[in-house]
């Protein structure tokens, strides 16, 4: 089908005696956006990092569009410059000010002119709201700031799919609103969006579907309030009711890993 | 002490100072050698494959558990066994350039493995090859680390460079000894003098290598995360200690 | 015994290796060992007190021991050994070859160990001297039973560096006409001029002692490890 942006197939990733994916698939279709949850350990990093090749899968296929990722000879470099991958912890370049940050993907990678790449870089830091932190370092900048200005960066880089690990577990919860905000945004602007992560009212608001993971097999998937309100496996049911109680009761549950 | 060998000592001062030239010289020839072989050394030790990265661990090995002494006779007669004539200038910075290379190397290794692995990740989620990666984001960052290490390798083979006189190379220790060969009484003057040239250049230029850090420090390492940059050189120190700890040379 | 003067030449290509400089150069090493530890030993007392001073000293006390650091990281070893060996009998004070290049490198080697205790001394917590105090101790007691103990603990690790430092270094001692491994393989290469070969030879004699050195001491190390003080991690209990 033309309009599938990524399709995943029978992924399996073991890291040593312990197996971390068993054998997963999913696509993902232009505009969609869907939200991975589970406890921790269940491989959903490793999946997304799978995708990418950033860790080499064992076993199983992955397509972005029509290029096999996993395929023999196909070039990395120029597929994860059309992923856009945001980190739990931000990994902005520490010696890079906001705005290099976000234009070195362009200079380095797309080698764009200088002044293209500084005028896209300038427009997606307004779009996260940061265009007035443009020439701060990253340790100038709050955390949450920090995620913006790693969203930015992956978005300067025109993404076909946006990979999420993660992106709020790492904040303080008085930051992950901004974080989530923006998500929420381009989620809404047709983003095509792939999110590890237990923000259950982003969940809710943003997913087109949810995939609930569990000992590196996904358990069960549905539109979030299928998933929700009827779960057909008692698993998903007792982690959706657990992490509703912790995230919608204002506790902040960090993924402790 | 007497007037007269005050007026000899102060008269072969030129000489002294032109000689220094000589020590100066050795050590920007032996600091740039040490620098260029050394930071590929410390990168094939951390990214390198693994017949590449033994040999550049055996590189280090050799360089740092040889004395300077039995280096620069070795650089001083194989070559031109290898029908290979060299200065003895050229065979000193050959020699203890490639003893650096193993120190900086270090320094260098402790520095890149200070680097949070998510840098690495990052640049390689963009898009960037792996060496493209090193160069644009893990060596800019492991360079400023490293000053400080850096630094101090400076300030230790300045005083090495002495050590060439061995090999014939006139620089200021050995233009002292002639002093006191001819004017035995005045040994201990024309000692302390080159003492007195060498503790000017060793804090001198701790001075100016103190400035540089200043100047290169990356105000995100400094202001908000003046912690995590102490934390990361204190991880890097620690890290060269750990592994193959940092040694002074004198 | 062997007979090394009726062994048979090693050749590598040109190379000419010859059994019979072994037994020299073994003599040659056991005066470098002994340098070593001589002035090794000579650093670690001077070096502890300099230390001392540099963090408990006051007034000329503090500023002599630093003048003293100071000057001897500041200058050549070179510099130093020759102006004991050359420099002091021109104040009357005439010391054998041996002797200059025991006090040379020992006064030295207690400069870069006073840097190394005084650090291990400040890294020891503010509270353990305050604990030591508030017992009764007086401030010397504290230092001596509490604060020195710990330090020296610490100290190992850039103390074993120094160690080996001064193995090597030491080879300057043949400056002074001492037949240490260096000097002795002078000697040779200068009656047969097997310069490569021979120093080859001693390259290797001196890199095998490093690392054999460095074993020994990382053995000693982890056997004086006390769970929580330094060596991160790995500190375990040791019984």
């Amino acid at each position: 089908m033309s309009d599938v942006v990524l399709r995943v197939e029978d992924l399996h990733k073991r890291y040593g005696r312990e197996e971390v994916l068993r054998g997963v698939s999913f696509t993902v279709r232009r505009g969609e956006v869907k939200v991975i949850l589970g406890p921790s350990g269940t491989g959903k990093s490793t999946l997304l990092r799978c995708i990418t090749r950033l860790t080499e899968p064992d076993r199983g296929r992955v397509w972005l569009e029509d290029v096999e990722v996993t395929g023999r000879g196909v070039d990395l470099n120029r597929v994860r410059a059309s992923i856009g991958f945001v980190f739990q912890d931000f990994n902005l370049f520490t010696h890079l000010t906001a705005l290099d940050n976000v234009r070195i993907g362009l200079l380095k990678v797309k080698k764009l002119p200088k002044d293209r790449a500084t005028r896209i870089a300038m427009e997606q830091l307004e779009r996260v709201g940061l265009a007035h932190k443009a020439a701060a370092y990253p340790a100038e900048l709050s955390g949450g700031q920090q995620q913006r200005v790693a969203i930015a960066r992956a978005l300067a880089m025109q993404p076909k799919l946006m990979l999420f690990d993660e992106p709020t577990s790492a904040l303080d919860p008085e930051l992950t609103g901004e974080v989530l905000d923006v998500m929420t945004q381009l989620a809404r602007d047709g983003m095509t969006m792939v999110v590890v992560s237990h923000e259950v009212g982003f969940a809710r608001a943003a997913a087109d579907e949810l995939i609930f993971m569990e000992g590196g097999r996904i358990v069960e998937q549905g539109p979030p309030e299928a998933l929700f309100t009827r779960p057909q496996h008692p698993r998903t049911a007792q982690f959706l009711k657990k992490i509703t109680a912790l995230y919608e009761g204002g506790g902040a549950l960090k993924d402790e890993r | 002490m007497d007037v007269e060998g005050l007026l000899i000592l102060v008269k072969s001062l030129p000489a002294l100072l032109q000689a220094t030239l000589v020590n100066l010289g050795l050590l920007l020839g032996l600091i740039s050698l040490g620098f260029v072989v050394g930071v590929p050394i410390a990168l094939l030790q951390v990214y390198g494959p693994a017949p590449l990265r033994g040999l550049a661990l055996a590189w280090e090995g050799f360089f740092r558990g040889v004395p300077a002494l039995v280096l620069l006779i070795l650089f001083a007669y194989l070559p031109p066994k290898l029908g290979w004539g060299l200065e003895p200038f050229t065979a000193a910075v050959l020699a203890l350039g490639c003893r650096s290379s193993a120190y900086q190397s270090q320094i260098f290794r402790g520095a890149i493995q200070a680097i949070p692995q998510g840098q690495m990740l990052a640049a390689r989620a963009l898009g960037m090859s792996r060496w493209l990666a090193v160069r644009s984001i893990i060596l800019p960052q492991a360079l400023r680390l490293a000053i400080p290490g850096w630094s101090n390798e400076f300030s230790s083979v300045i005083k090495d460079t002495t050590l060439a006189s061995a090999i014939g190379v006139v620089e200021v220790f050995k233009r002292a000894s002639f002093i006191y060969q001819r004017y035995y009484e005045l040994a201990m003057p024309a000692y302390l003098t080159v003492a007195l040239i060498f503790l000017i250049l060793t804090y001198g230029g701790n001075w100016l290598l103190g400035r540089l850090e200043r100047r290169l420090a990356v105000p995100g390492f400094q202001l908000r995360g003046a912690d995590a940059r102490t934390q990361a050189q204190a991880q890097a120190q620690a890290q060269a200690r750990a592994s193959t700890p940092a040694e002074v040379a004198r | 015994m062997i007979p090394w003067e009726e062994l048979e030449p090693l050749r590598l290509g040109s190379l000419k290796f010859d059994p019979a400089w072994l037994p020299q150069l073994g003599r040659g090493l056991l005066t470098t060992l002994e340098i070593t530890a001589l002035c090794i030993a000579l650093g670690a007392v001077l070096g502890l007190t300099l230390a001392v001073l540099r963090v408990y000293g006051r007034g000329p006390l503090y500023w002599l021991s630093s003048l003293y650091v100071q000057f001897f990281r500041g200058t050549p070893l070179l510099v130093q050994l020759f102006m004991v060996y050359y420099g002091l009998p021109s104040w009357g004070i005439v010391l054998s070859p041996f002797a200059s290049s025991v006090l040379a490198l020992g006064l030295n080697t207690a400069a870069y160990q006073a840097e190394y205790f005084r650090g291990a001394i400040q890294a020891i917590p503010q509270g353990q001297m305050l604990a030591a105090r508030a017992l009764g101790m007086s401030r010397w007691l504290a230092v001596r039973s509490i604060i020195l103990p710990q330090a020296l603990r610490l100290v190992i690790p850039p103390w074993s560096n120094e160690l080996i430092l001064m193995l090597k270094y030491s080879s300057i001692v043949y400056f002074v006409t001492l037949m240490d491994l260096m000097g002795t393989a002078k000697r040779i290469a200068a009656s047969n001029f097997r310069n490569v070969e021979v120093f080859l030879l001693v390259a290797l004699i001196y890199l095998g002692l490093v690392v054999a050195i460095s074993a020994l001491l990382r053995r000693l190390e982890r056997r004086v490890r006390v769970p929580g003080l330094g060596g991160g991690a790995e500190a375990e209990a040791h019984h």
